[in-house]
């Protein structure tokens, strides 16, 4: 029983984490991504169509990856060398997303692909409770574990990270030191939205094998608010993103048990939850050391260095 | 030779003036493309767009119906924008208001029309306020991220109002659809030229009105107007601004759960699922195209209300997913944006290098 809640939390959670992760790259050099639930939808389509046309997953994942990318490209443009504000820029994103999978999803609506298989991983599947949800999952999950500690190492650990962290707290100081700002914050909010692709593409190829129209149902908003509450680390945002499987984990479980409870109440669970998670995680915030970086939100001009 | 960027002493009133009009044409181009791409020949989807929105009273008319819920949803975000706080919650808040207002109208039993009207609409106010008045409350109260908590409250709202009509408001007569029963007469708004044009659409008119004289006119426009440009000053001078959040919040949730009123008792004349479809969020993009005055929101609503209307003979003629429009929309933002950067900046080709 536990077994199997934690199965399905991996499960559900894998799809926040991806989203949740591509947000923090965003956040870290200072642009705020509000566009995460388009990209969402850009990477399960990209995903899914790419999968469809060729037959294997893993071209599937590099479409997902790459179509986010370069939705993810318009943003990095217009918030990074145009100094657009980032705020309009991300909805208009989020709503250019739904509009373009559906007017180009209309044709893979039905289709129906080989989804992911699960490989155990041998020895540590055999572990008791944590064994099968954790290390008897299909390799996209295990990508997810190896990111999480990639993402950590490159921003606490290379050059570059720091680098990429100083543009999020102070541009000017990052260009002082010849870090090229437009270039490196143009790359984090691509590279990170194409790993908000990936996330999509979970949803297409491991949770539903199917491309539905608006398929992520506002799981990137989720993934944004989950920035918060991860303070921009990606170890915490792998505890977050987890926190939210299970809940979703939990609904699904009690509506397949029949509760008497509605099923539409037991949707707004996950949202609910989303609110409280961020109030509490802002305010805890506000009392210790603030996490978030500090130019978050604010574009750089040289010219207006002081 | 090096393209670079320089910062106009003043900017551009001629590209401020034209940028919208110049935005929607750059993404009427674009979205030309993505027509063809579909098959769909973007000339004759235009004209389609344009003789069903405005060749005949009838299309003029359905034109301004869906006008009516944009221009109080434009509103409602616009007035916020004005203090720099994001409502990205209207689409929720027209569901509580409609949800209050077609409680009033299913359950409370009054039987005078005016007085009906009166209930139905204090309902839709206060409860669309409210709604909205939970993000103020948490953004004045701990600096929550307004953004993030009007917009997962869509969520909540559209389900809750699910929840509603498919469980314990359902109609037994309804052959089981997700609708209530229907409003007695007490509960419409009045209609015109035998056309779905209601009195809503005069109310939403009013109601700019009403928004322009409070911003223009009178010391609370004031403050929103001082703590929206400059927080700091309105500190020094005296002014709550955790109050003032609220209230904004407040207020500009009110007038889209208003919309919700309008809704219900002048087009629907009963709850069902799906009763917005998204005008909350064309409502963003009609505040930054009207740069957030109220009567640049009634216009721009026109013009939306032009291609909303559109859109839907567009899915008719061509099955294109009514979504599509969302995908235009997203390219007047991304265009509008841009044109930012031209109004602020000129950009020069200089010879040789330069030094920074």
């Amino acid at each position: 029983m536990v077994e199997i809640l934690l199965d399905a939390t991996v499960r559900a959670g894998t799809p926040i984490l991806f989203a949740t992760l591509g947000a923090i790259i965003n956040e870290r050099a200072g642009i705020i991504n509000l566009g995460i639930e388009g990209l969402m939808l850009i990477g399960a389509l990209g995903g899914f169509a790419g999968t469809y046309l060729t037959g294997s997953l893993l071209t599937g994942v590099m479409a997902a990856f790459l179509c986010a990318f370069v939705a993810g490209a318009i943003h990095g443009f217009i918030t990074v060398q145009l100094r657009g504000n980032q705020i309009v820029s991300g909805l208009a994103l989020t709503m250019f997303g739904i509009g373009m999978t559906a007017l180009f999803g209309k044709g893979m609506v039905g289709m129906t692909i080989e989804g992911f298989e699960r490989i155990a991983i041998p020895g540590l599947s055999l572990l008791p409770v944590i064994g099968k949800p954790f290390f008897n999952q299909d390799w996209l999950i295990y990508f997810s574990f190896a990111l999480v500690a990639l993402i950590w190492l490159f921003f606490y650990r290379t050059r570059w990270g720091l680098a990429v962290r100083t543009l999020g707290e102070n541009p000017a100081a990052a260009d002082t030191c010849g870090v090229p700002v437009n270039l490196y914050r143009f790359l984090a909010v691509t590279i990170g939205s194409g790993i908000v692709g990936i996330g999509g593409a979970y949803l297409s190829l491991a949770t539903t094998p199917m491309w539905i129209e608006n398929m992520s149902a506002g799981r990137g908003w989720i993934a944004v608010a989950l920035v918060i509450f991860a303070s921009w680390s990606s170890p915490r945002a792998l505890l977050g993103a987890y926190l939210f499987g299970g809940i979703t984990a939990m609904q699904l479980r009690f509506q397949a048990m029949g509760t008497s409870v509605s099923a539409h109440i037991l949707q707004m669970l996950p949202y609910f939850f989303t609110i409280v998670v961020l109030v509490v995680s802002t305010i805890r915030l506000q009392k210790g050391a603030s996490q978030q970086p500090e130019s978050l939100g604010l574009s750089y001009d040289r010219e207006d260095r002081k | 030779m090096q393209l670079i960027t320089e910062r106009r002493e003043i900017s551009s009133a001629l590209f401020r003036f034209s940028a919208p009009i110049v935005s929607i044409a750059i993404a009427l181009f674009v979205a030309g493309f993505l027509l063809l791409a579909s098959g769909v020949n973007p000339l004759e989807a235009y004209r389609e767009i344009i003789i069903e929105s405005l060749g005949s009273m009838y299309g003029l008319s359905e034109t301004l119906v869906k006008t009516t819920p944009l221009i109080f949803t434009g509103l409602a975000v616009s007035l916020a924008f004005r203090m720099q706080i994001w409502n990205i919650g209207a689409e929720g808040q027209i569901y509580m208001g409609a949800m209050a207002a077609s409680g009033v109208a299913l359950f409370s039993g009054i039987e005078n029309h005016w007085l009906m009207m009166i209930a139905m609409f204090s309902a839709a106010f206060f409860c669309g306020g409210l709604w909205a008045g939970v993000a103020g409350f948490l953004r004045a109260k701990w600096r929550v991220n307004e953004v993030i908590v009007t917009l997962l409250m869509n969520y909540i709202a559209i389900l809750l109002v699910d929840y509603l009509v498919y469980g314990p408001w359902k109609d037994p007569k309804g052959f089981n659809f997700p609708l209530t029963a229907q409003f007695t007469d007490a509960a419409r708004l009045a209609e015109y030229f035998n056309t779905r044009l209601h009195s809503g659409f005069f109310l939403a008119i009013f109601c700019a009105l009403v928004l322009y004289l409070f911003m223009e006119r009178t010391v609370w426009g004031f403050e929103i107007k001082v703590i929206g440009s400059n927080p700091k000053a309105a500190q020094y001078a005296g002014m709550n601004t955790g109050l003032a959040i609220f209230m904004v919040l407040f207020l500009s949730g009110a007038i889209a759960g208003v919309a919700g009123f309008s809704e219900v008792a002048g087009l629907q004349h009963r709850l069902q699922h799906g009763i917005s479809p998204g005008y909350g969020y064309t409502a963003i993009i009609i505040a930054w195209l009207a740069n957030r005055s109220a009567i640049g929101v009634v216009i721009v609503s026109f013009l939306m209300g032009v291609l909303l209307v559109g859109g839907d003979s567009l899915q008719l003629l061509w099955q294109l997913p009514v979504a599509f429009v969302y995908a235009f929309q997203g390219l007047i933002l991304f265009f509008l944006l841009a044109s930012d950067f031209f109004i602020q900046y000129r950009v020069k080709l200089v010879r040789g290098g330069i030094h920074g």
